[in-house]
């Protein structure tokens, strides 16, 4: 029997079991769009069907990476662009686990942009969630990868001469296998985006748009937007990648245009996880390796047995 | 120096296949019945440079490399002249020969590859009228010319063994078995014939010298194993089954061996994209249940400070290895130092609250990297086995029932799920993680998909749920049960007896050296030699750092009226260390140190001493360098 019994229980989930038993300290402003994400996310893993025991949420560093202080479920808080190889080791040590990284556009596209890409390469299956306030709001208020080229700061005065981050192209010249934008205005597609993503067998990367009301004023509240697979203006196959990277490019050309464009940009459902390929190579065990330190009887082989060529 | 021995240099060029060839000569001692023991040097690159292993063989135990050495097998560098004539390379043929003049011990011998070496070149070196002074015994050999015969240059290696055996009159048996189970087909044919053919006319040759090969027998199964397979060996029968990294020499050594394993453990190996990543991943796998560990080299590991601060405040429970190179930055990639003491117990932010082992041997990398995995999982810590690039390679003869134990698969204090539901906090998601209360200060955990265990953890300063919480008395309560973890440490270590301090000499001398990790074999060839030279000397050999020793290292330095701690850096930093921990003894300690690429040799520790008791201000020798003792 599995010593992990929180996993794969078959049963109806309230969405309150997802949030905190105790009150955790408020450190969202009023009006934040952090508290979208954190909804949608509620909302979406009852319908995916994990128990809050099954999921485990890694977060890096920022305003964001609070999201686990008020979901529940066993949670990791770690350090600033860190989410995504914790995440990883902890798909890799027991895949039966949900995982979800999340953290903000500083933590995910600056000081963790070299995880992002070979995360993303990598294809594991997990959901990795960027909440996009094109600023950094924790330290109050930089310029962040994806702030608009010519943003004012107190750190860039004259204004950023950085063209930003495109994230969905970034993400799929990396490797996802699921690349969607959602908006924090947009809780229904935002609900809808989470659950597919959490579904998908492979990195599932949604760049969240979220506003920074408190650091951002400049920054358009992502409204209007427009949902791409509901208008008939944009009209391409996201399971194509040839046309999935060109919409992608003219979507991030126009967000700055003040056009905001959201859905699913990617969709590969073929590629093998990581796990898979891992698994195929012969180079992990079918088994979740966390079961085999919980098993009485499982069989533990010796260094003993490799000494053979030194004598 | 009693005791016969036979040290066996070989030099040549990097890809003259020295490594191999020195490492078969090495084996066949040892299953001759001799205890053996290798130290190899070689420059920071991949082809070119001249490079030399030195094989030394005894019929008693060996801890360290020996002064000089006794017998120079010369292959000459067939890189040098590489690619061109004003090579790339440099024109470095004649070093193999030239460069290892100066230590061969008089009486030695010189075997030299003539097919290689220009005669005018040699005729430059002087080669009669120094052998005349130092009662050298040169025997020029073509041996390219005999490798050529039976058709393959390379095995002018295979041919300078035949001619070494012959010489010093060795049983081949033991190298044809080993050449027969290295190779097959032609390859094995051929080189056997050569070593053969290199025998029988080497036996002809007139012995001038009289160096032969002790004998000896061995009770005990021998194996020949480096630091590396040690630590990997550790880790593996410790139950580690997930290993990340990223190579920087001398830790890829570890990082290869774990990950050519792993996967027939039903363990789990990546190599991922840079050093941070690696023990991120690391900390990801042990929060999941995992035993997990990575590890780097200086830089790599500097990298890692913040993970590793994020293990301590997690308590997640990870082993790092820290193979030291000489630094700072770079430095030298392939030489030795003890520089990263300070940096392996204090970097990362806050106060540093982690374990540091540093084994002094074969058989301590083994032992201490269990005891690695043990203290840092039923203590939820971070333990660090730091150890430098001399362990690292050089190969050593070790019982191989020494490693005949059972893996250890235990997690420490990871609740079951029925041990979850007697918990007075079993309602789920009110699991108290980090409770302050609990006794020992070890919070027993639970881990992702157990049912009632969920809980939070951060980086940040966090109350018993996990929550981040920055109330005064919340924190130094929390802070108080993390640091306490030390002390218990520390006691359990001395009740299980499991504290690898070692000690060498008279209890009764007078004047003491310490020194710790890779130097203490040396260290105890230097003692013996001093006692037998009538001083009274002991030595204290310290392997575990953090939590320090204090107990046996007070109860050392007061039994002596002076000691001498010798390292490979060049600030003292054990010393500095020694000072912190006992806050006194600064009057009693001065330092002989070495940071010129090169580990101790016995003679230099020797001299170093002699010249500190007698109080002359020059320690012999140009590579080591004296510190007064500084008062307190
Ligand atoms: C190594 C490191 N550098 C810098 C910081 C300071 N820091 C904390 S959060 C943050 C930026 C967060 O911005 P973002 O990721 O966009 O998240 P947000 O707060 O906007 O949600 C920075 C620079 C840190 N904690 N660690
Ligand atoms: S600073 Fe900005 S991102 Fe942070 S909580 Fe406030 S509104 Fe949200």
């Amino acid at each position: 029997m599995s010593a992990f019994s929180a996993i794969d229980q078959d049963r109806e989930i309230d969405p309150e079991e997802y949030t905190p038993g105790i009150e955790p300290q408020a450190t969202w402003c009023p009006g934040c769009g952090d508290f979208s994400v954190l909804k949608a996310l509620k909302q979406a893993m009852p319908e995916v069907g994990r128990t809050p025991e099954e999921v485990l949420t890694v977060t890096g560093i920022g305003c964001s990476s609070k999201l686990n202080s008020y979901f529940e479920s066993y949670g990791f808080h770690s350090i600033h662009g860190r989410s995504l190889p914790i995440a990883r080791a902890a798909k890799l040590a027991n895949p039966a686990l949900e995982v979800v990284a999340a953290g903000g556009d500083g933590d995910g596209y600056g000081i963790g942009g070299n995880h992002f890409i070979h995360t993303a390469r990598e294809n594991h299956d997990m959901t990795y969630i960027v909440f996009n306030n094109e600023i950094f709001g924790l330290t109050k208020g930089q310029t962040s990868p994806t702030s608009p080229k010519g943003h004012k700061s107190k750190t860039q005065p004259h204004g950023s001469a950085k063209d930003p981050i495109r994230p969905l192209s970034l993400g799929l010249t990396a490797g996802a296998s699921y690349v969607a934008r959602t908006a924090a205005t947009n809780p229904n597609q935002a609900a809808e985006i989470l659950a597919e993503a959490i579904e998908h067998d492979g990195f599932a990367h949604v760049d969240f748009l979220t506003q920074c009301p408190t650091w951002n004023k400049d920054a358009k509240s992502y409204v209007p937007y427009t949902d791409v697979q509901q208008s008939d203006d944009y009209d391409f196959d996201y399971t194509d990648r040839e046309e999935a990277a060109q919409m992608m490019y003219e979507v991030e050309s126009k967000l700055y245009e003040g056009e905001v464009l959201t859905g699913r940009f990617y969709v590969d459902e073929d590629r093998p996880s990581y796990t898979e390929e891992k698994q195929a190579t012969g180079e992990m065990p079918e088994e979740p390796l966390a079961e085999k330190y919980f098993d009485d009887d499982a069989e533990w082989k010796r260094s003993y047995d490799l000494l053979e060529h030194h004598t | 120096m009693t005791a016969h021995e036979l040290i066996w240099r070989i030099a040549g060029g990097s890809g003259d296949g020295i490594d191999s060839t020195s490492q078969n000569f090495a084996k066949a001692l040892m299953r001759a019945g001799l205890n053996v023991f290798t130290h190899r040097h070689y420059p920071s690159r991949i082809r070119g440079g001249h490079t030399y292993v030195e094989v030394r063989a005894k019929d008693e135990e060996v801890t360290s490399r020996g002064d000089g050495y006794n017998f120079l097998l010369s292959l000459g560098d067939s890189f040098a002249r590489n690619p061109s004539e004003d090579a790339y390379y440099g024109n470095e043929e004649l070093k193999p020969l030239a460069e290892n003049l100066d230590e061969l011990r008089e009486g030695g011998i010189i075997v030299y590859d003539t097919g290689l070496f220009d005669e005018d070149e040699v005729a430059e070196l002087n080669l009669e009228e120094r052998a005349e002074e130092n009662d050298w015994h040169v025997y020029p050999v073509n041996l390219r010319e005999l490798a050529r015969e039976h058709g393959r240059d390379v095995m002018r290696n295979t041919a300078g063994v035949g001619v070494t055996a012959a010489l010093l009159d060795m049983d081949v048996s033991f190298f044809e078995e080993l050449i027969r189970q290295n190779m097959s087909g032609d390859i094995q044919e051929d080189n056997l014939n050569v070593l053969e053919d290199a025998y029988e006319r080497a036996e002809e040759f007139e012995h001038t010298h009289d160096l032969t090969v002790p004998t000896g027998e061995n009770e005990q199964e021998l194996g020949l194993m480096n630091g590396s397979n040690a630590i990997a060996y550790g880790a593996l029968d410790a139950g580690c089954r997930f290993i990340a990294g990223y190579p920087m020499t001398p830790w890829t050594e570890v990082f290869t061996i774990m990950s050519q394993h792993m996967s027939e453990f039903g363990g789990i190996a990546e190599q991922v994209e840079d050093e941070i990543a690696a023990a991120a991943l690391a900390l990801g796998a042990s929060h999941t249940g995992v035993k997990a560990m990575s590890g780097s080299s200086g830089g790599g590991f500097a990298l890692m400070s913040e993970p590793l601060g994020l293990a301590e405040m997690t308590e997640t429970p990870i082993v790092l290895v820290e193979a030291m190179r000489a630094g700072p930055s770079t430095g030298m990639p392939t030489k030795p130092e003890q520089g990263d003491l300070e940096h392996v117990l204090y970097t990362s932010q806050g106060d540093s609250n982690r374990v540091v082992f540093a084994p002094a041997g074969i058989k301590e990398a083994y032992e201490q990297t269990r005891l690695a995995f043990e203290i840092a999982y039923d203590y939820q810590i971070p333990a660090i086995v730091v150890y430098d690039q001399k362990i690292e390679g050089e190969l050593r003869s070790v019982p191989i029932d020494f490693f005949d134990r059972e893996p250890d698969p235990d997690v420490g204090e990871v609740l079951s799920e029925e041990e979850i539901k007697e918990a007075a906090h079993h309602e789920s998601g009110t699991f108290k993680r980090f409770d302050s209360e609990v006794e020992g200060g070890v919070s027993p955990r639970t881990v992702p998909g157990q049912e009632g265990g969920r809980h939070l953890t951060s980086g940040n300063e966090t109350n018993a749920y996990g929550h981040i919480e920055e109330d005064p008395d919340n924190r130094v309560a929390q802070m108080a049960r993390r640091m306490g973890k030390l002390d218990s440490i520390r006691e359990e270590l001395d009740e299980k007896d499991a504290s690898n301090q070692a000690t060498r000499g008279p209890d009764d001398a007078n004047y003491g050296i310490i020194t710790w990790g890779s130097q203490q074999g040396t260290v105890f060839e230097a003692v013996d030699r001093l006692n037998e030279n009538g001083q009274a000397v002991k030595a204290l050999g310290v392997s575990d750092l953090m939590p320090y020793p204090e107990t046996e290292v007070t109860e050392f330095l007061e039994s002596v009226e002076e000691a001498v701690v010798v390292e490979m850096n060049a600030s003292g930093q054990f010393k500095g260390l020694t000072q912190k921990e006992l806050g006194r003894f600064g009057d009693k300690l001065s330092s002989l140190l070495k940071y010129n690429g090169n580990p101790f040799e016995p003679a230099e520790i020797v001299e170093g001493f002699e010249a500190i008791v007698e109080n002359e201000p020059e320690v012999p020798g140009d590579s080591t360098t004296f510190v007064p003792a500084a008062g307190d």
